[in-house]
């Protein structure tokens, strides 16, 4: 078994060393003719190699056997420290925690990445944990859920602590990261849009960014032509994303769902192109400049007063987006959404019409990136195309796919992870889109349900006996 | 006797492939009819131009919803169809997986309830209303075919039977006349087939819903059946009363000769 | 304007223009079609592959020049090593990505395909260069070539005769060996060709090499015509590739010949009468036309959904 699995992460690492050598390896100079021969990243990736396919191995037994979460292991009750020790080292966590700070380690004197330092920390951490639970708390820690749920009060006290940090924020820390946080709360924004077409109604729109783009262009083009205010511009920014929403959407909701994914990207791509090269409206790559900041009652603001008023203007509009969401979700509309991701004929059989309840979903999520558009247009006071690419569609796919899809909690937790870790580990910046892209894949495969996965409603309800006639 | 499904010289084509040839059938109120035939027969292809599915190449599909004018129904939507009162089962299950069982169920109710976007995020008196007029008939409609207690289980976990019986509760939530099964007993042990038969029967009865069912299990069929058709190769071959198709010599040929050679 | 004033040199440049990019749009198209074919999946990261492949030419055109190689030995060595790797890639992007995912929610296997295509280009970001690179001119010009040079050069020419001689090969090889038709069985019916004893993982990964190769002799192709690469290629010409198939019907292997030709020529067409700058308007409005009123595409059969 043990040496199966050594032999096969040997193959894996020997065989990704063969397909990576051309690019890993060898660089060429096209313009000097000159070739430069890189080994020691054939060091990295075999080392790299070899550790990844042991996590890959492990982590996929333990998926074929679908064995349920090991929080209440009865086996280790009545063992020894040492046999709970052997059980404990066939957890596949520990395991894969285990490579992974082998891994971490190994290299810690040769890579001076910040980033790599507290992988090594962390790892060893929530390994140590593990194990201390592994082997000292046998019986079942009720978890964290399990004790908010008993106590009437927590609910109320956790909100009332979340609330002060919300509000503490902006005065604890210069405005630099103020701004950086307001970011990261209109990729919330925009990653429960996209939640809503995505994760709930099952649509994969590949080209969400342009309803962004319309709503900053709104306020962009209103606000330095005509001088618009901010608070007219809001709702026009969402009603123009739902408008062009429809306006997409009414042709192509007719097609299969994979299609919808080519024909999205396209209209991405599309407005990319319109804004880019229509220099006369659009201003082309120069961009929109001099976009007023959002106005309160014709007050006076300087630089740092405007961000931290952006700040409580996202966070209430992200408490709307969450607000509206939730109830959404289990309302009639948020069960058809569902139920078209599910199975589309059973839901036209079931009395749904289907291109009306996708439209809905399509435009509401378009609604949301417009709203929020206006308020990246007045955060940046200048736009331009560059903040609506491809990529950018992308990012927030990814923040949904990863929050768990359909999950409103996990989403945010999801955009600000993804906003805010490139800003506060800088040395991963350029790995980042690497990492999202193999985490991308990783989620699908292991953990498709996402960080925090969707929770459906539990009705209770008693009184139908009663009723029956 | 009051008509409530009345099929005329349905026929349907795949490029140059006849799989409904010319079949004509008709349901009356409070009946159970079965359709019946060997595999392939064209059953289930007769379903789905029925219920909109497919959009039949010719020939009539007219409904009569109780108290209202007769509708032509080809080509119509599904969704329309279902709202006019004519719900249907799959023959390969086709619930909500990752909903929960009275989630399943609520969808049923769609087409009866009218909440909008907005209606739902205000959440005013109506919807609150709706909302807990959906929850309660769901719920009953739970009780009645019996998976109330696994109410908010996900569907994708229900034992097969169960999850027969809830496609059967989720049809009757859209308030048909007339509901079609599509093979209801597949995959279904003898106890729960005759749980299911008692089901079927207490449907109709009760609820005064009529019955159209595709089924291979024959002892199910004859026992509830009150009119049987039998189709082969696309075709109408007979029908009538049990008796009658039992000792047709045509059908025992074509159909009972196969179950025989099947059992 | 009349018959005889019309441009007509300028409309054949357009026009060789049009054939030239439409025939690399239906090298990498077939790819996608050939997958979605089996699996019904979208290969987004097939674009990924033949920028690696034009890549690993690049490179391996680098070290034999300087090794003092000539001409069109270095194309046809950088050539075939391009398309090894590109094979090697599509079959472990298949092991990786996908395999896994068989059987899973439609989205889950596009969502991967989406994250590898992200990590196979900032791989190649990251190893090589964010810049464009230059890429050696291969291809001699032809003496013959000499009097309609000006419309169509000796590198468009070996493009053309290359994509033609690589379609009649696939057409081959679909039709007659027994790998395209354990490939043809089990686009029909999966189920049925594994039980007829046709190893259907072994099919699918079979359908990524042969795509895997084609995109790989797309990439080299393209990159000794447009002499520059860099790791975004990829995407853009994964994207138009992508349409091309659609359009011509996604999982029809004539259809992705057609439809990367009716792209690449009205792109050209569009750019040269009407605007450069619309190109990728003109091309996906296209598609959007083609499917409000062929929803299958130009040759694709509308499949009715089994109930």
């Amino acid at each position: 078994m043990i040496a199966s699995t050594i032999r096969k992460a040997v193959i894996a690492a020997l065989w990704l060393a063969f397909l990576t050598f051309p690019l890993m390896v060898v660089k060429v100079n096209t313009l000097k003719d000159l070739v430069e021969w890189r080994w020691i990243n054939l060091a990295w990736v075999l080392y790299s190699g070899f550790f990844a396919s042991l996590v890959w191995q492990v982590l996929y037994q333990y998926r074929k056997t679908k064995k349920a979460d090991d929080e209440d292991d009865p086996s280790l009750q009545g063992l020894s420290l040492g046999d709970r020790l052997m059980v404990s080292l066939k957890d596949p966590y520990v395991l894969v925690l285990l490579f992974a700070l082998a891994y971490f380690v190994g290299l810690y004197p040769l890579v001076s990445f910040e980033f790599w330092r507290w992988s090594c920390k962390i790892a060893l951490a929530v390994l140590a944990a593990k194990l201390a639970y592994k082997l000292f708390l046998v019986k079942k820690v009720r978890s964290c859920s399990a004790v908010m749920k008993e106590s009437p009060l927590s609910k109320p006290i956790l909100f009332a602590v979340l609330g002060i940090a919300v509000i503490y924020f902006p005065f604890s820390v210069d405005s630099y990261q103020v701004n950086i946080m307001v970011l990261a709360l209109i990729y919330v924004v925009l990653g429960l849009g996209l939640n809503i077409t995505v994760g709930l109604a099952g649509l994969l729109d590949l080209g969400y960014i342009a309803f962004f783009a319309v709503g900053a262009y709104t306020y962009g083009l209103l606000n330095t032509h005509f001088g618009l205010d901010f608070w007219i511009c809001l709702p026009l920014g969402g009603l123009i994303g739902t408008f062009f929403g429809v306006l997409l959407g009414l042709p192509i909701l007719r097609l299969r769902g994979d299609y919808l994914a080519i024909v999205t990207l396209g209209f991405g791509m599309i407005a990319h192109q319109v804004l880019t090269n229509w220099t006369d409206v659009f201003k082309g790559n120069l961009g929109i400049h001099k976009i007023e900041r959002p106005g309160f009652f014709g007050m006076e603001m300087d630089l740092a007063q405007a961000t931290t008023y952006t700040y409580f203007l996202v966070v209430l509009l992200v408490i709307g987006t969450i607000f509206v969401t939730n109830r959404l979700k289990d309302s009639r509309i948020g069960r058809a959404w569902m139920a078209l991701r599910e199975d589309e004929i059973a839901c036209v059989a079931m009395g749904i019409d289907m291109a009306r309840t996708k439209l809905s979903a399509y435009a509401f999520g378009a609604f949301w990136a417009g709203t929020v558009g206006v308020i990246f247009a007045a955060r940046n006071t200048s736009i331009n195309p560059n903040s609506f690419t491809f990529l950018e569609s992308a990012i927030v796919l990814s923040i949904v796919v990863l929050g768990g899809m359909g999950s409103i909690f996990g989403v945010i937790i999801a955009a600000l992870v993804m906003m805010l870790m490139p800003e506060y580990l800088r040395d991963i910046g350029e790995y980042r889109w690497l990492v999202f892209g193999a985490v991308m894949v990783l989620m699908m495969i292991f953990r498709p349900q996402g960080l925090i996965a969707n929770q459906r409603r539990t009705y209770k309800y008693e009184g139908a006996k009663g009723e029956e006639s | 006797m009051e008509k409530l499904l009345d099929v005329r010289g349905l026929t349907m084509d795949f490029g140059g492939l006849r799989a409904v040839d010319n079949v004509s059938l008709e349901i009356n109120k409070g009946e159970i009819v079965a359709l019946i035939g060997p595999n392939g027969a064209g059953k289930t292809t007769f379903f789905n131009c029925t219920t909109g599915i497919y959009t039949p190449t010719g020939g009539d599909v007219v409904i009569h919803p109780p108290g209202e004018a007769e509708v032509r129904i080809n080509g119509m939507k599904p969704n329309r169809i279902t709202t006019l009162g004519m719900a249907r089962t799959f023959q390969n299950i086709r619930l909500f997986p990752a909903m929960t069982v009275l989630e399943n169920v609520m969808i049923g109710r769609h087409c009866r309830t009218s909440t909008d976007i907005i209606g739902a995020i205000l959440r005013g008196p109506n919807t609150k209303k709706q909302e807990k007029e959906t929850i309660e008939k769901s719920y009953a409609l739970l009780e009645k075919v019996g998976l109330d207690h696994l109410a908010n289980e996900f569907a994708k976990n229900l034992p097969y039977g169960a999850q027969r019986r809830l496609e059967i509760a989720r049809a009757m939530a859209t308030d048909p006349f007339l509901l079609l099964l599509d093979e209801p007993a597949a995959g279904m042990n003898p106890q729960e087939t005759k749980e299911l038969d008692e089901l079927i029967v207490r449907i109709a009865r009760e609820e005064g819903i009529s019955i159209l069912l595709i089924e291979h299990d024959m002892k199910l069929v004859m026992n509830i059946s009150e009119r049987i058709y039998v189709m082969e190769y696309g075709k109408l071959l007979a029908y009538g009363p049990p008796e009658e198709i039992k000792n047709n010599p045509k059908v025992i040929e074509a159909y009972l000769g196969e179950e025989a050679v099947h059992a | 304007m009349s018959f005889l004033d019309f441009d007509w040199e300028y409309f054949l440049l357009l026009f060789a223009g049009g054939l030239v990019k439409g025939s690399i749009y239906a090298l990498i198209a077939l790819g996608y079609t050939m997958v979605y074919g089996i699996i019904q999946l979208i290969n987004f990261a097939h674009g990924e592959i033949y920028m690696i492949g034009a890549f690993v030419a690049l490179m391996v055109s680098g070290v034999l020049t300087i090794y003092g190689f000539s001409g069109v030995s270095i194309l046809v060595l950088a050539a075939i090593v391009a398309m090894i790797y590109a094979a090697a890639y599509g079959f472990t992007l298949e092991r990786i990505a996908y395999r896994p995912l068989r059987g899973a929610p439609r989205l889950s296997p596009l969502i991967s395909a989406i994250g590898m295509s992200l990590f196979l280009q900032n791989y190649v970001m990251l190893s090589q260069t964010p810049d464009f690179l230059r890429f050696p001119s291969l291809i001699p010009d032809f003496a013959f070539m000499e009097p309609i040079a000006h419309i169509i050069n000796s590198v468009e020419v070996v493009i053309l005769g290359t994509t033609v001689i690589t379609m009649l090969g696939l057409t081959y090889l679909i039709k007659f060996t027994k790998v395209g038709k354990a490939m043809r069985a089990t686009q029909q019916d999966m189920t049925m060709a594994r039980l007829v004893g046709i190893n259907s993982d072994r099919v699918i990964s079979m359908t990524f090499v042969i795509g895997s190769v084609l995109a790989a002799i797309g990439g080299v192709l393209i990159a000794s015509r447009l002499e520059q690469i860099n790791f975004m290629i990829g995407f853009l010409a994964g994207v138009k590739a992508f349409t091309a198939a659609v359009l011509g019907g996604i999982g029809n292997i004539p259809g992705a010949v057609l439809g990367g030709l009716v792209l690449g020529l009205t792109e050209s067409m569009a750019a040269g009468y009407i605007s450069s700058a619309y190109e990728d308007v003109f091309a996906f409005g296209l598609l959007v036309l083609i499917l409000t009123f062929r929803p299958a595409g130009l040759l694709g059969k509308a499949v009715k959904q089994k109930v």
